[in-house]
């Protein structure tokens, strides 16, 4: 493995935001939830995804916030320890080592700095036992505190989440597990055991699911499995309690939820109903249908303004006041199988894949984050188990993303195949695809393969079925314009009433070969010529895929006895054949390589190659357990620059694969991560807002806003910029605050201050009529002073003499000295 | 949360014809105006002048009519025998006209004697025509000999003794007043030029020759014989373009349309076929009551008019835009539509402030009742009777949408006599219906599973079951029979068809083990 250093294998494609119930935190701006390895968080009003709490190093089973702090999350995981996180900057604070594997956290306000985990019993550790035990947290300002004292409160509990929940003020917890309920009160140090029948029959099924305490009254609501709902009341003690039961579920009731004033208890099944039941009158209640699949958490935020429900594809909705769906976050959709192949949307490079049931979803593999779904079926879809429902169960692209072809089928017991082939064009109006043409009972049976011709030209589709057939589709051209054109078939082709199971078309689409079990025929598209069949017993042909590029005149096949074939075009012979058990063959369709996934002994190996050479470019054993089922090459938006020959078949594009488990893997190279870690980097730009790629674009995007306006006001702006320049300003606005005079006190002066270069104009012209006055007032009292002119004219006139003549206009200037009013700089001295 | 999705209505592709633009345009004649002549109609031809009179040519008359008249506006009727080939000068002042009694009269259109008379042939002369220039006549007669007449002088100029059979048809050149074609019963169809003693061209129709047309351009000559109407192209020197087979008849008449797009050719068959002079497909057909002998159109296409063997004279005129108009406008006077637009078709102005509203969707009343789960009910509304009898697909998309949720069964069942005997006529009606057999044969076997108990208690019941009973065998002996058919044609389409050997160098050996001795490369696969 150290030769094969600088290629990793890496998770790709989102982790399950759906496994543990999510949190709203206190002011409902960030939702948290548990995903994969770490937390993200989500803000609530936009959906978005803010950042991720990093730091267990395995799967996060609960978010809980500290009831003492409520900007503080804990989370547990099974990694053994307990985290407490500040969640606004994504600061890990403490961490809490138990020692065991932690399956979910519970905390209230009444036991502050206790957290009660569900931990496997100590002495059962691989069993299926689990005790919740109460954790007293110690305080110590280190960063990693061991925490092993665990007090048993309750043994043999479940491990799900839901099957536990602290009651009024924190007084008792209740647990239920098969079809037991058990009530711990913390005062008496004491439990009550309350058991229901088994009850099997007339189809009901009391196993308890779930558990949810009325957080004002003594009041716990239990969910079953028959989809009742029971309330117990006066249960402390032993003998005289008592239950209503509730009923309108027809499955299990997967989760129940009180809101926080407990005037509403919330329940969600696989009806994907959310069920709003009123808790004093029983009998009401509201619903909020079609949310999509079934519910598996409720959460209410602490306020009780926003709900939010996890489903089981992988989806988070956000419900403003039980009314209105407000926000949906939905991760990548793993369903319970992928019937498609993982295909490369030509246009969005979205990875597309089966997603809801009967639909197709796209998603970004750059992003990590689901475009949208496309709705194939267009049906309604009842929710309920074993019902036939229709799959999409292929799906393909033409070359430039223009068609999309879809088969979806539904398989009755005893009954035949239903099975629609749907022709979708992509419309530029609306960028989404627009329904063409249904082809009901394209074949007579299954649908085995599906290509477009990769060719320019012609748009053509070829289908092979399990009845013996294929059949190649076209798009009927009109000659008139108006009408849209619509799909037909061109051509039916068989051979030997032999079974095809693959198909494949060369580069250029000038070939088509089909494989009929042990032969491979090949065929022209343009007249539908069979050219040459091609064999190699025994086994069927389970692959088949043309080289490309400087490859494209060899043909290779995986056939099932054990043996990958290569055969040459040209000379129509077999070039080279090698003795593996190939599950998969993809080619890259930007270089010459082919990726082959070999099952060995219960583990898959990859091997990647050229055709024109046996010797693999590349090979890794032990890829993961089981079958590789499905893998494509994602074209990569950069070329990478590497000239290692072992990482060179990943310059152009990206293999991805699924797992038997239904992991999304891919391979990275030392220098992709490297490029990554650097690209992080640069988007920590601003901490003060939330970074999301909106407020990236659109904050640059106001940035050069700004300094264009800035730009345009430039002579302005220095105007105004004039006085704060000023000293006195700066230190006045740099002086602390608590040494300043009262902000009242000094705002008028200060925005007198600024006024002075705009207003100067305007006073002088004041003071110059003032001055007027004054002089004419002066000129008056002088006239009026002329009886006694004499008399000041002998004290006035040695004054006169003694002090240097001053002209009218120095007067002036003197005047209005003295007339300035510099009040304000006095005070200022003052202070 | 996302909405109801309604149930999907299948749209099952219409059967018959497919509308194209052809099809409107042939379509948009009024019903036809019939007159009964006294014979066999043989020729039509339209005088080009304004308004645009056409003169009809039966048994031993020659009818000129208006264009909206049903009355002739004048007759001549100065013929000894069945005049033939009634035909307009370019001027519409002049009519020629040949006789089984050999003499050809010209006559003025406003006066009634012969102007006239050409004597020479000494056979029936079934063509006639004037040349370009007007001066001149050219007649083809029984007696193998086509001739050239002055008429200032009423002399023969030159005659042509080529043709070994009666000569039956004829045209002259438009753009070249010595130029004309005739077409005889000997399979040929001749070029003449007047100004050289022979024939310049001679074609092979290998059919006795009914009618001749030249294309407006004169490049393309159209020959009609037999079952067979033949495009030559003259400027290659009569070089046979296409032949087209598409009556069962002799054809007897070619047309062209106005705008010369479209040919038009009329058989003993009763059929008239419209050619695409493109790609010379037929985009349409008009079917006639007996077999037609003539065929004519009016300039802009603004009638066609058709002779028939019975006498019969049948003309179509275009329906005028008015009276589209005025059809249109009854449907928009209806007042449920009036109502239903109100205020739709409002386009906001410029500075108008657009409220939006979110747009109600609306369900069908069966959607309605899917929705609440109440699936008896929306089988109910389902099977309303307007709705089970206009649009059974209704029905059957809900019959299907309810197997599909599992629930067809609960439906179906806890029905009373009525509601049972309804359900019973509408599988009766519809179970042996290609499109919804899938879906009814479930829906049988479960009413007939459900309702097996109550069988022998009510009559109508029984009698219902009986019927779909005998329906289903039937069907069953239909279906054996077609298998049979199909059978017995798959062998005939089998040994009809030329065998073709495939190359397939590794189906009977595996070439991977013999990859040594098979190293002849596929040359097929080099050029691909």
């Amino acid at each position: 493995m150290v030769v094969h250093a600088e290629i990793r294998m890496v998770h790709r494609g989102g982790s399950k935001i759906n496994f543990r119930e999510p949190v709203i935190t206190h002011d409902s701006r960030f939702l948290l939830c548990a995903a994969g390895e770490s937390v993200n968080v989500y803000s609530t009003s936009t959906e978005e995804y803010v950042h991720d709490l990093q730091g267990h190093t395995d799967l996060v089973t609960g978010v809980v916030l500290n009831p003492s702090n409520h900007l503080q999350v804990y989370s547990c995981s099974a990694d053994g320890t307990v985290r407490l996180w500040d969640f606004t900057d994504a600061i890990l604070i403490k961490t809490f080592i138990i020692g065991y594997p932690i399956y979910s956290i519970y905390v209230s306000e009444k036991h502050g700095g206790v957290v009660f985990l569900v931990v496997p019993m100590a002495n059962y550790k691989s069993s299926e036992l689990f005790q919740l035990v109460a954790v007293h947290l110690p305080h110590s300002g280190d960063q990693e505190v061991e925490a092993r004292e665990l007090s048993a409160v309750l043994c043999d509990v479940s491990h799900h989440p839901g099957a536990a929940s602290f009651g009024r003020e924190g007084e008792y917890i209740a647990a239920v597990k098969g079809l037991q309920l058990e009530v711990f009160f913390f005062k008496k140090q004491k439990s009550y055991r309350f058991s229901l029948k088994s009850g099997m029959k007339k189809g009901a099924k009391n196993a308890f699911t779930c558990v949810s305490c009325h957080p004002k009254e003594d009041c716990i609501a239990t969910g079953h499995e028959d989809g009742k709902i029971r309330m117990w009341r006066n249960f402390n003690q032993k003998k005289e309690y008592t239950y209503s039961t509730l009923h309108w579920h027809h499955g299990a009731v997967n989760t129940l939820c009180f809101t926080p004033e407990g005037t509403n208890l919330l329940s969600g099944g696989i009806e994907s109903v959310l069920v709003h039941w009123h808790y004093t009158q029983e009998n009401q209640k509201d619903f909020l249908p079609r949310l999509g699949a079934a519910i598996t958490h409720i959460a209410v935020s602490p306020d009780g303004s926003l709900f939010c429900t996890s489903h089981s594809d992988n989806k988070i909705t956000i419900i403003q006041s039980c009314v209105k769906v407000s926000a949906v976050i939905q991760g990548l959709v793993k369903g319970d199988g992928v019937w498609t192949n993982l295909i490369i949307d030509p246009r969005s490079k979205a990875l597309v894949l089966n997603g809801k049931p009967g639909h197709l979803q796209f998603y970004s593999l750059h992003h990590d984050k689901q475009l949208y779904n496309l709705d194939i079926v267009q049906q309604e879809y009842i929710h309920e188990e074993g019902l036939d429902q229709f799959e999409v169960v292929k799906a393909a692209f033409d070359a430039r993303g223009d068609w999309l072809a879809t088969v979806e089928e539904r398989r009755k017991k005893g009954a035949e195949l239903e099975i629609n082939l749907k022709l979708w064009a992509y419309d530029e109006l609306t960028q989404s695809f627009v329904l063409n043409t249904t082809v009901t009972a394209p074949h007579e049976d299954r649908i085995t393969a599906m290509f477009f011709s990769p060719s320019p030209e012609t748009t053509m589709l070829v289908t092979t079925s399990l009845d013996g057939h294929f059949k190649a589709w076209l798009l009927a051209d009109h000659s008139d314009a108006n009408a849209e054109g619509f799909w037909a078939c061109d051509f039916v082709g068989g051979y030997h009433l032999l079974k095809p199971g693959c198909c494949s078309f060369s580069a250029d689409g000038s070939l088509l070969s089909v494989g009929f079990q042990e032969v491979v025929t090949v065929w022209s598209p343009a007249s539908w010529e069979l050219l040459t069949t091609l064999s190699q017993p025994p086994g069927a042909i389970r692959d088949l895929c043309f080289g490309r590029l400087s490859c494209s005149k060899y043909l290779l096949g995986a056939s099932t006895k054990n043996q990958l074939c290569c055969w040459n075009l040209l000379t129509c012979s077999l070039e080279w054949s090698t003795p593996m058990d190939v599950s998969l063959l993809q080619t890259d369709p930007l270089s010459e390589n082919i990726a082959a996934f070999c099952s060995q002994s219960g583990s898959s190996d990859l091997f990647v190659f050229k055709p024109s050479e046996p010797r693999p470019l590349y090979s890794q054993k032990a890829l993961c357990t089981g079958k590789v089922q499905h893998a494509v090459f994602a074209p990569r938006d950069q070329m990478l620059e590497s000239c290692e020959e072992r990482t060179q078949w990943l310059n152009r594009s990206q293999l991805y694969f699924l797992t038997q488990h239904m992991d999304l893997l891919t391979f990275s190279t030392k220098t992709e991560e490297d490029r990554l870690l650097a690209s992080s980097k640069q988007l920590m730009v601003d901490d003060s807002v939330a970074v999301t790629p909106f407020y990236l674009l659109l904050g640059k995007h106001r940035g050069q806003q700004l300094e264009k306006q800035e730009a345009l006001t430039n002579p302005m702006a220095e105007r105004t910029q004039l006085p704060q320049g000023s000293i006195a300003i700066k230190e006045l606005l740099h002086t602390p605050a608590h040494v300043l005079p009262s902000a009242s006190f000094l705002c008028a002066m200060f925005v007198r201050s600024l006024l002075i270069s705009s207003s100067s104009a305007r006073e002088e012209k004041e003071h110059e009529e003032g001055e007027m006055e004054r002089e004419k007032e002066e000129e008056d009292s002088e006239g009026e002073a002329d009886p006694r002119l004499g008399e000041s004219a002998t004290w006035g006139h040695p004054e006169e003499f003694g002090a240097p003549a001053l002209t009218k206009a120095q007067e002036r200037e003197l005047r209005k000295v003295r007339t300035f009013d510099h009040s304000w700089l006095s005070s200022l001295l003052d202070c | 949360m996302a909405s109801f999705k309604s149930t999907k209505i299948p749209i099952y592709p219409k059967l018959g014809e497919k509308v194209t633009p052809d099809t409107l345009y042939w379509k948009n004649y009024k019903a036809p105006v019939q007159i009964k002549e006294f014979g066999a109609v043989t020729s039509i031809d339209f005088s080009s002048l304004a308004p645009h009179n056409y003169a009809v040519t039966a048994s031993t008359r020659i009818h000129i009519y208006g264009p909206f008249s049903t009355e002739p506006v004048k007759t001549f009727t100065r013929f000894k025998d069945t005049a033939y080939s009634g035909k307009f000068r370019s001027d519409g002042q002049l009519l020629v006209a040949g006789c089984e009694d050999s003499v050809v009269r010209l006559f003025d259109v406003s006066g009634k004697v012969a102007l006239r008379v050409f004597k020479g042939h000494t056979k029936g002369v079934h063509v006639t025509d004037f040349t370009s220039d007007c001066y001149h006549i050219l007649t083809g007669s029984d007696d193998y000999t086509c001739r050239l007449w002055d008429i200032p002088n009423s002399t023969e100029l030159t005659s042509y003794k080529e043709h070994t059979d009666y000569i039956r048809c004829g045209t002259t050149s438009k753009l070249n007043r010595d130029i004309f074609i005739t077409g005889s019963y000997d399979h040929t169809l001749r070029v003449f030029d007047a100004r050289v003693e022979k024939s310049v061209m001679t074609m092979d129709h290998s059919q006795p020759v009914e009618s001749v047309l030249l294309y407006p351009s004169e490049g393309l000559l159209v020959s009609a014989g037999g079952r067979y109407v033949k495009v030559w192209d003259l400027l290659k020197g009569g070089q046979p373009l296409v032949s087209l087979k598409n009556h069962h008849k002799t054809v007897t008449c070619l047309s062209l349309s106005s705008n010369g797009q479209r040919l038009l050719s009329a058989s003993l068959d009763r059929h008239v076929k419209i050619y695409n002079t493109t790609n010379y497909k037929v985009v349409h057909n008009f079917d006639y009551a007996a077999s037609i002998l003539s065929l004519a159109l009016a300039p802009d296409d603004e009638s066609i008019v058709v002779g028939m063997t019975n006498g019969v004279l049948s003309i179509k005129h275009r329906k005028s835009p008015e009276e589209k108009r005025e059809m249109v406008g009854k449907q928009r006077m209806q007042p449920v539509y009036r109502i239903f637009v109100k205020g739709r078709n409002y386009v906001p102005k410029k500075d108008d402030f657009l409220v939006s509203k979110p747009v109600k969707s609306h369900l069908a009343k069966y959607d309605k009742q899917l929705k609440k789960f109440n699936i008896s009910k929306a089988l109910d509304t389902a099977l309303e009777s307007w709705r089970r009898n206009r649009k059974p697909e209704i029905t059957v998309a809900v019959m299907k949408e309810l197997d599909r949720r599992g629930t067809l069964k609960n439906a179906l069942a806890g029905r009373d006599e009525q509601n049972l005997s309804q359900l019973l006529n509408f599988l009766i009606g519809n179970v042996v219906d290609p499109r919804f057999t899938p879906v009814l044969v479930t829906a049988t076997e479960m009413i007939l599973d459900i309702y097996q108990a109550v069988v022998g208690q009510s009559s109508v019941v029984d009698r219902q079951l009986v019927r779909l009973q005998e329906l289903v065998e039937r069907e069953v002996d239909y279906q054996q029979d077609l298998l049979e058919v199909l059978g017995m044609l798959d062998t005939l389409f089998a040994t009809s068809l030329p065998r073709k050997e495939v190359p397939c160098p590794g189906s009977s050996r595996p070439n991977g083990l013999a990859e040594g001795s098979l190293g002849a490369p596929g040359p097929q696969l080099q050029a691909a």
